[in-house]
């Protein structure tokens, strides 16, 4: 993989003195700051509160082949410092994305990962194949294999080695070449390493970490489970510590492939805490829902931390809690 | 039309309780000259270090473009879950951040018709800017005001001076007749030629006025509550089925799509499921 892709660059907003480049194998992006999938549909909404040039990229929420209703409501319920959602991948299918969604992030000239979910092995290939030729403002591609809003535990491929590798296989022979693939893992595994390195071995450019864990919250006037789907997804600053504990071990174990780190990010402080424990980029989701300029907010809090911390790059702070002194 | 939503620093000016409810008033420059009746905004609750993240929706009661503090917002608050007690608590020069104008205002018609406005409970909220705004256009306003009792309606004096006519229902009989607001809206529906519904309150009480408005074949604009968590698009937690005009039933939501829909338009009966002939609804298969 030498072919470097050169991304334009986002200029205004982000601070001059620290240099906020992330470079995520050959994508290089003039941020570090994503958006979490699900968590700012395409884009449109939240370029009312964000300019999403200046930021990393946008990650579309994951998308399937065909249109998808997502589950009965109530879909949402609020928890100690985070939620619990059951949306079920929600969304219009391919077709209606690549013809409205993509056409639309390209014209604003928002640099896009597309992230896809499928039922299959064979539905992630085909959707692997259909993004591939979106264009050019699709920079990489994103795998949700650990949706836990799946009728069944069972299908969630980023729970064993080999179906996560399936998964990723399929998608790489379906793009072809050094296209960045990001496997997005789910922390719900007892080893979360070994799901990591199969990935990789697979074809994987990098990992995103983590989606949501599985919880559940009963309703104590219902009687009932408060969500329709009765289990669903914890997000929010509750799963920090999980997430980061993620990014840490996976960084140990395989430092030179880049990670997209994400869990509870509300402020700069906390995105710095995961370029420490080795992400190179992260990624804003629930904090968009408490607070829509969050993304701009992060990455103007992170610039002005790096620098403080006397880093002028980002680039040298990934990982750096791992140094040895 | 609609306005782009701002993201302001919002400052308490007064909080002062209405019957069973909490009328803030806030500062919020930029926003009162944007909203539109049924226009709701988005706060944040619980101040910096929170563990309540979600934003919480409420309609707009009043929007003052210039006051002697700059433009406000007023909103009634029915408290009861961790945030709706936090701003219930609010003292004066407290900071709240907010979100708005969200959503889909309230469609005004071009002539002058005769309108009936049903609020159920602090529902009535948003229907007094928009009793001013069809009375600007010349429409004949009535208003049908319920509630359990008398002091979780809101704004009865208030609906005297902006409605032709007002009637008053509440379950307990402590003010109007006793009975549903419903009912009060079918006698008033006997009796005069009303040409539009708009209505706001629970969504049974929304439900049951769109069959009764297909009675009459009198359209029902209806400010549906779904429970949101972003109220600006991005979560996909705030959806209902909704028949559209491609005949397609979707999972609309209703922080963008609505909240106000036409009555007709929503299928009431399977809200907190998924229709079989929803776009992309699982197949039996896959229960
Ligand atoms: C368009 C719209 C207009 C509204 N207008 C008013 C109003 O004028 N006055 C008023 O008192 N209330 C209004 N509500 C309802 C109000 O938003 C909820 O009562 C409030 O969010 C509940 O917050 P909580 O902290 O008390 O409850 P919690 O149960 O702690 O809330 C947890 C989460 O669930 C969401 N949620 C819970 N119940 C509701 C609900 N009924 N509707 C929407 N979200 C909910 C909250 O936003 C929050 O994200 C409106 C709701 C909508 C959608
Ligand atoms: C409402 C909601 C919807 C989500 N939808 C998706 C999705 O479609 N695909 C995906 O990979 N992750 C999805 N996620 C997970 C997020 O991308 C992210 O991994 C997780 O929420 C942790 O980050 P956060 O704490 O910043 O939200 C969703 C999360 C939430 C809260
Ligand atoms: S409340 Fe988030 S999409 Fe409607």
């Amino acid at each position: 993989m030498t072919s470097i892709r050169v991304v334009p660059k986002g200029g205004r907003g982000v601070s001059a003195e620290v240099n906020l480049e992330s470079k995520l194998g050959t994508l290089v992006l003039p941020s570090p700051v994503l958006t979490a999938s699900g968590c700012a549909a395409s884009g449109k909404e939240l370029s009312q509160f964000v300019d999403l040039t200046t930021i990393g990229a946008v990650v579309t929420k994951s998308i399937m082949m065909s249109p998808r209703s997502g589950r009965a409501t109530p879909r949402m319920a609020e928890t100690p410092s985070g939620m619990l959602n059951s949306i079920g991948l929600q969304g219009p299918g391919i077709d209606d994305f690549l013809e409205h969604d993509i056409p639309w992030l390209a014209s604003k000239g928002v640099r896009t990962m597309v992230s896809i979910a499928g039922n299959d092995v064979e539905e992630f290939g085909r959707l692997a194949a259909r993004v591939k030729r979106a264009g050019d403002s699709v920079v990489a591609l994103e795998v949700n294999i650990s949706c836990p809003n799946v009728a069944n535990r069972g299908l969630v491929f980023a729970c064993q080695p080999h179906s996560a590798a399936e998964v990723i296989s399929i998608v790489r022979r379906n793009v072809g070449g050094a296209f960045p693939i990001f496997a997005k893992l789910s922390p719900d595994v007892t080893d979360i390493v070994e799901i990591a390195k199969a990935c990789v071995d697979a074809g994987a450019t990098g990992l995103s970490l983590i989606n949501t864990l599985l919880g559940m919250v009963i309703n104590t006037e219902t009687l009932k489970p408060a969500l329709a789907g009765v289990t669903g997804g914890l997000s929010g600053p509750a799963i920090r510590p999980v997430a980061v504990r993620a990014v840490w071990q996976v960084h140990a174990a395989l430092p030179h492939v880049p990670l997209i780190g994400m869990g509870g990010i509300l402020t700069g402080e906390d995105a710095f805490e995961f370029i420490l424990a080795g992400a190179s980029a992260i990624a804003i989701g629930t904090a968009n829902f408490h607070d829509p300029s969050a993304l701009t907010r992060v990455q103007k809090e992170l610039s002005v931390l790096l620098a403080e911390r006397g880093f002028s790059a980002l680039q040298d702070a990934i990982g750096f809690a791992h140094r040895k002194v | 039309m609609n306005f782009q939503p701002l993201q302001v620093e919002g400052e308490l000016l007064s909080n002062r309780r209405v019957g069973a409810y909490h009328l803030i008033t806030i500062v919020v420059p930029g926003i009162p000259e944007r909203i539109r009746p049924g226009n709701f905004v988005a706060l944040s609750v619980g101040g910096e270090s929170t563990s309540t993240l979600l934003r919480r929706s409420f309609s707009v009661y009043q929007a003052q473009e210039r006051g002697l503090y700059g433009g406000t917002l007023e909103l009634v608050i029915s408290a009861h879950g961790a945030g709706t007690r936090w701003l219930a608590a609010l003292a004066p020069h407290q900071m709240i951040n907010v979100v708005g104008p969200l959503g889909r205002p309230f469609p005004l018609p071009k002539d002058p018709v005769h309108a009936l406005l049903v609020g159920g409970g602090y529902g009535s909220a948003p229907l007094f800017m928009l009793a001013d705004a069809l009375r600007q256009r010349g429409c004949r306003v009535d208003m049908a005001l319920g509630a359990a009792s008398a002091d979780r309606l809101f704004g009865t004096l208030e609906a005297r001076r902006v409605t032709n006519a007002l009637s008053i229902a509440t379950d307990d009989g402590s003010l109007g007749v006793q009975g549903r607001v419903t009912d009060a809206a079918r006698s008033i529906l006997e009796r005069a030629n009303i040409d539009v519904i708009y209505a706001c309150g629970p969504m049974p009480m929304l439900s049951a006025l769109t069959t009764l408005g297909g009675e009459f074949g009198v359209m029902v604009q209806c400010a549906v509550e779904e429970s949101m968590a972003c109220g600006i698009g991005i979560c996909m937690t705030c959806v209902l089925p909704v028949r559209g005009n491609d005949d397609v039933v979707r999972m609309s939501r209703s922080c963008v799509d609505g909240p106000v829909f036409a009555g007709d338009r929503v299928l009431w009966e399977s809200i907190g499921s998924v229709p079989e002939e929803t776009l992309g609804a699982p197949k039996a298969s896959e229960h």
